[in-house]
């Protein structure tokens, strides 16, 4: 599903700074995965390189066998419209859309009609418990709510992956109870997640959890759970 | 899904592209302002020229291009020559020649307020004897009072022209309205209407020929006996359609003896040329139009530029949700050149409703010519790429991760 082989992620010329030293690792379809480590462990790094929003400086990510080194501009955008979801701790909401219609941008590129991304977002919110603020600007949710909406959005699409950045980071406890009761209930259906926390009681929950600490994998804890 | 589905469609383009105007009116509306003020201003000059020229032609074509005047010019040997007494006469009897009136500067004469004006403060004004028809030949009319008969044309009474009356100061015409003219008090019988095709007869204070022949001498002796004029203009019609064969007779029918002394014009050709004035346009205010487009265009490109940096983690998440460079490019691109097409609408819409309101006082036809709008609108969006263009191919280069990155 993914695989990361010996990456390296270097920020800067001079001096240069490494963010993440020869990570490798693997996550099979139907993991639920949580990444933790203090800040500056490289986490944020790690989720964007599996995202393809950065590319490493050394070592080779595969999504689905293909490396993504060798996809141009264009095709790495494909992958990302189709394979990839993101979900990130400040919700990134459009305020001025429903969130019907937010829910539906997941799939604005990547070429499904209107109508079938309207009918699929609504599918989308009724899995996270809210059919029915459709028609409710975000601005009128709370935290939890709109956190859903974000989740509603990346999952709309079917990706081969979800990968979550903090989601709880930005909600109280009981909010943040109830988004990661829903990862694993979405977890549970098949989807593939990866999420970053810091908040190690969290990631005791989850099947598998890898540790990080200054750019390096320390610890990769449950991967033969699932 | 289709292996090239990565492209929007042209409704769903529409909706990226106006997100953020969407977001932020006031300021899309402001900044469109400037873009419709400065096509307000184009298209308002191009329309108000080409209005002001169509009423102009169709001022001339009221009064008709088939009117000539016949002057006497110069002599060959200098010094000013004369029309024959007989020449109106003798033009009467040309072919397609419908109409002809006559009038005889009197040159001794001036024409003033009253006797206490210095003789030296004319004004500019003619003092001229005329035939009783001169209103039909010129297609103009009475603006106040009545024109002269066969009896005022005998007593010491004036009409005055329209450019005369002005400038003597007299805008009604009362019972003992009177004029000094010629050393004597002659009555206001009427005040002309303004009489375009004859600029002369405007500044003039009108007198019939036997009052000139009476109370101002003016008179030849032809073979012993008293006659009134000779005439010093003579206004011709003719047939429309036979216009230049009647002109090419004109000064050889009015002085065969020596018809390079007389001087045939076509008074309609000044507000041919005129018009021709009126449509090229005030490059004044044309000018001030495009300035005013180019600082639009800047304002554009600086709230583009501060909507890409304000819009980054939007920005982020579009590449997450799979946009791609030339996507994020053509969205900021087509918010710019969206605002400037809104803005150019305006602008094009108020500077037709100017012209339309300052037309309509005119009494003009109304004309935008298509040029002035196409132009316009066409302008909008090339000014829209121009200023969009850096703003998009910075939010197009901004790496998601430094987009998705929130200070």
């Amino acid at each position: 599903m993914l695989e990361l082989d010996g990456v390296t992620k270097v920020y800067g010329e001079q001096p240069p700074v490494p963010a993440l030293r020869g990570v490798s690792l693997s996550v099979r379809r139907g993991d639920l995965v949580a990444i933790v480590g203090p800040s500056g462990s490289g986490k944020t790094t790690l989720l964007h390189v599996m995202g393809t929003l950065e590319r490493p400086t050394r070592g080779v990510v595969r999504i689905g066998g293909v490396d993504a080194a060798r996809l141009n501009d264009r095709e790495v955008s494909r992958l990302r419209a189709r394979e990839i979801g993101f979900v990130f701790q400040q919700f990134f909401l459009a305020e001025h859309a429903t969130v019907r219609e937010n829910v539906a941008d997941g799939l604005l590129y990547a070429g499904v009609p209107a109508a079938e991304r309207h009918r699929r977002a609504d599918e989308a919110l009724d899995r996270v418990g809210l059919a029915d603020r459709a028609h409710f600007k975000p601005t009128k949710l709370s935290g939890g709510q709109r956190q859903r909406v974000a989740i509603a959005r990346a999952l709309v699409g079917h990706p081969a992956i979800v990968l979550a950045d903090e989601p709880t980071g930005n909600l109280d406890s009981a909010a943040g109870a109830s988004i990661m009761a829903l990862l694993r209930a979405l977890n549970g259906d098949g989807a593939t997640i990866l999420m970053i926390t810091h908040d190690a009681g969290l990631a005791e929950k989850l099947p598998r959890q890898i540790r990080m600490l200054d750019g390096e994998v320390v610890s990769d804890v449950g991967r033969d759970a699932s | 899904m289709s292996a090239d589905g990565g492209r929007l469609g042209l409704k769903d383009g529409l909706r990226v592209a106006s997100v953020g105007l969407r977001a932020r009116r006031l300021r899309a509306a402001l900044s469109a302002l400037g873009i419709a003020i400065g096509t307000a201003a184009i298209v308002g000059v191009l329309g108000l020229s080409s209005s002001s020229q169509a009423g102009l032609i169709a001022e001339i074509n009221r009064l008709g291009t088939n009117l000539f005047t016949v002057e006497a010019g110069q002599r060959l040997t200098g010094g000013e020559a004369k029309l024959p007494l007989e020449a109106p006469a003798r033009l009467t009897l040309l072919d397609d020649v419908q109409r002809v009136a006559h009038t005889a500067r009197l040159k001794q004469d001036d024409v003033y307020r009253n006797p206490m004006i210095p003789a030296a403060n004319t004004g500019g004004l003619l003092v001229q004897a005329t035939s009783l028809n001169l209103l039909s030949v010129l297609t103009t009319g009475v603006a106040r009072g009545s024109w002269l008969n066969e009896g005022t044309a005998r007593e010491p009474v004036a009409v005055l022209g329209a450019g005369a009356a002005a400038q003597l100061g007299i805008d009604r015409v009362e019972v003992d309205q009177r004029i000094w003219l010629g050393g004597q008090w002659f009555n206001v019988a009427g005040i002309l209407q303004p009489s375009p095709l004859a600029p002369d007869v405007d500044a003039s204070a009108l007198i019939g020929y036997p009052a000139a022949q009476q109370y101002l001498g003016y008179v030849s002796i032809v073979r012993g006996e008293a006659q009134t004029g000779p005439p010093s203009s003579i206004y011709v019609r003719a047939a429309t359609g036979h216009e230049a064969a009647v002109q090419s007779l004109l000064a050889q029918t009015a002085n065969p003896e020596a018809p390079n002394e007389v001087k045939v014009s076509q008074p309609s050709d000044v507000l041919t040329a005129r018009a021709a004035a009126a449509g090229a346009f005030n490059s004044l205010f044309l000018g001030l139009g495009v300035v005013a487009l180019l600082v639009g265009a800047v304002g554009v490109a600086n709230i583009m530029l501060i909507s890409v940096l304000e819009r980054r983690s939007e920005i982020g998440l579009r590449r997450a949700l799979g946009a791609t460079e030339g996507q994020i490019r053509t969205q900021f691109l087509g918010e710019s050149i969206l605002l400037a097409v809104i803005g150019g609408v305006v602008g094009v819409l108020a500077g037709a409703a100017a012209t339309a309101v300052y037309a309509n006082v005119k009494r003009w036809a109304v004309v935008i010519p298509a040029e002035a709008w196409s132009g316009g609108i066409a302008s909008a969006i090339l000014i829209g790429a121009l200023a969009g263009l850096l703003p998009a191919i910075r939010a197009s280069r901004l790496p998601p991760t430094v987009a998705l990155r929130t200070v």
